[in-house]
């Protein structure tokens, strides 16, 4: 069954009592076919993955230093910045990794979007994906608090205080989260433990999103499914370089933030230790939570401005359902390709608009902009019906063959 | 994962009113939250039982906020996302209703700490409290 040739009598001897070459090989190696036309749009996928292995290990270097108590979380931060042994360039790199992380997550899944990746076979595949978001969000914004500077202590406070919008038990779940009548040490204790807990949980989903992908491959530029071997071509080398070499492109980008300008990310509020008794004047948070903090402010209505926050993220998981287009490259939709260039400047729109003042124009601005936002995916729903899309190609081998084949021809239609 | 027995024994905080003049305003902390007191002068008090109930969104009148007329005593946590209001420190911004202004997200709270404009659906929570004497009240 296995197809793993060796001459290494000791991988031999372990291949035997424990398949783990041959796993491996069909995992990421040369036993995993992957269609021959993947673009640079498909490295995100695997700098996500290099992502979430910096943070955990500068993590867990972090939490050999850190102390988790409210009169000492502070201090224990600076002596890290300061007396640790590259303590600064551990937290540095845990800091400017979570912007990074979602960098790299946020264009994976507008990659997803525009290629119709979300689409038969492939739902479970993006509902695993949706879900890794939502843990990641979960576990940055529980990692933001640990600092316990201004900005850490007042973003548990707002964040906590959304669960308060609930009807009859809201307080009651205030305060169970809070393990007080205030966010207080019991808080930072639990939300360290959570904050441990939650990357390994996205190991586990991540193990799952890998083995949902595995089962029907990777889609690819042309939407299409692979005809037979002349499509494909073996992981390794092939990914494994044009990964690598993504990696290190990557690599210097973050290097040159983590050395240049680390702090350029994150609110100044945040080296000013928590105080229970004085709201900064402009609390912001993290700039990959402003569109979701945008929506959240745009509504006036507490419980409804809730709603609407987790809304936008709850609707990408039945996306797949919405979208009945039996086309998924946007390279064959002239119609959604339009709409997902104004859905992507949408979401920035909301960005900017999350990190201004809820006042005057930015307001409106941002009801329309979230609005919009919900209106693209009624858009998308109508588009299925609607939007005539132009003839797919024959077979991969055949677009990528012909001399530069479809997905060229595609961009000189596009001019025309 | 409820707070635990240390946490809900904390006592009740008693003030001493008597150093705090007309038109001050004092924070003290009772159960780790921000305790408004507002020595509120005549104007502030005629303006808050001059509101039509109509227009709050959180109808209350100011009789039934207040103990004594001249003393308005609240939690000083925005009703919407938790915030402290502005408006406890001479120059901060009071709002539109010349009570408390939230920064975080715009709500505004008139001089008997009703909600008036923005997104916070109720108004400041009034605490348990009692006048232990003329001049000096016990909170919880």
């Amino acid at each position: 069954m296995s197809g793993l040739k060796t001459n290494n009598a000791v991988i031999r001897w372990i291949e035997y009592r424990l398949p783990i070459f041959s796993f491996l090989d069909h995992a990421v190696g040369s036993g995993y076919p992957a269609p021959r036309n993947l673009n640079y749009w498909w490295n995100y996928g695997s700098l996500a993955g290099l992502a979430l292995v910096i943070m955990i290990l500068t993590g867990i270097m972090l939490a050999m230093q850190y102390t988790a108590h409210v009169a000492f979380a502070f201090d224990s931060v600076e002596r890290i910045m300061r007396d640790v042994n590259f303590g600064w360039l551990i937290r540095y790199i845990h800091m400017n990794g979570g912007s990074f992380f979602f960098v790299v997550v946020y264009i994976h899944i507008f990659r997803g979007l525009y290629y119709g990746s979300y689409k038969a076979p492939r739902e479970l595949l993006w509902i695993l994906g949706v879900a890794i978001l939502v843990l990641m969000m979960a576990s940055a914004f529980m990692g933001y608090v640990l600092p316990w500077g201004q900005m850490s202590f007042w973003a548990a406070t707002v964040i906590t205080n959304l669960f308060s919008a609930i009807p009859l038990v809201g307080e009651s779940i205030v305060t169970w989260l809070w393990g007080g009548f205030a966010v207080g040490n019991p808080t930072l204790n639990r939300f360290y433990a959570l904050h441990y807990l939650l990357p390994f949980v996205i190991v586990g989903a991540v193990i799952l999103h890998i083995w949902a992908l595995h089962r029907f491959g990777s889609n690819n530029p042309l939407g299409i499914e692979a005809n037979g071997p002349q499509d494909k071509i073996p992981f390794h080398p092939y990914y494994t370089a044009k990964d690598a070499f993504g990696f290190g492109v990557f690599l210097l980008l973050f290097a040159a933030i983590v050395f240049f300008a680390p702090n350029s990310l994150g609110e100044p509020d945040n080296y000013i230790p928590a105080n229970p008794l004085s709201t900064p004047a402009h609390i912001v948070p993290e700039w990959y939570f402003l569109p979701y903090y945008a929506i959240l402010r745009a509504i006036p209505d507490k419980l409804l401005g809730v709603i609407a926050m987790f809304g936008s993220i709850l609707i990408l998981f039945v996306l797949p359902w919405i979208d009945r287009s039996p086309v998924r490259s946007a390279k064959f939709r002239p119609i959604y390709k339009q709409f997902f260039w104004i859905f992507l400047a949408d979401c920035i729109l909301l960005g900017y608009i999350g990190s201004k003042p809820p006042a005057g124009m930015f307001l409106i601005i941002g009801r329309i902009a979230t609005a919009y936002y919900f209106l693209h995916f009624v858009i998308v729903f109508v588009l299925s019906y609607v939007e005539r899309p132009r003839p797919l190609p024959n077979s991969i081998g055949e677009a990528v063959l012909k001399g530069g084949g479809a997905p060229a021809m595609g961009k000189a239609r596009e001019k025309a | 994962m409820n707070p635990s027995a240390e946490v809900r024994a904390l006592s009740s905080t008693e003030v001493d009113l008597q150093p705090v003049e007309v038109g001050q305003r004092i924070t003290v902390v009772w159960r780790g939250k921000p305790i408004f007191i507002d020595h509120r002068p005549q104007k502030a008090i005629d303006e808050a039982r001059g509101v039509p109930l109509d227009d709050l969104p959180d109808p209350q009148t100011d009789e039934e906020r207040v103990k004594k007329a001249e003393w308005l005593i609240m939690i000083g946590i925005c009703t919407h996302l938790g915030c402290i209001p502005k408006g406890q420190a001479p120059g901060d911004p009071v709002g539109e209703f010349g009570g408390w202004f939230c920064p975080c997200h715009g709500s505004h709270y008139d001089t008997a700490g009703r909600i008036r404009k923005g997104p916070a659906p109720k108004n400041l929570f009034i605490p348990p409290y009692d006048f232990s004497t003329d001049t000096s009240i016990v909170i919880g």
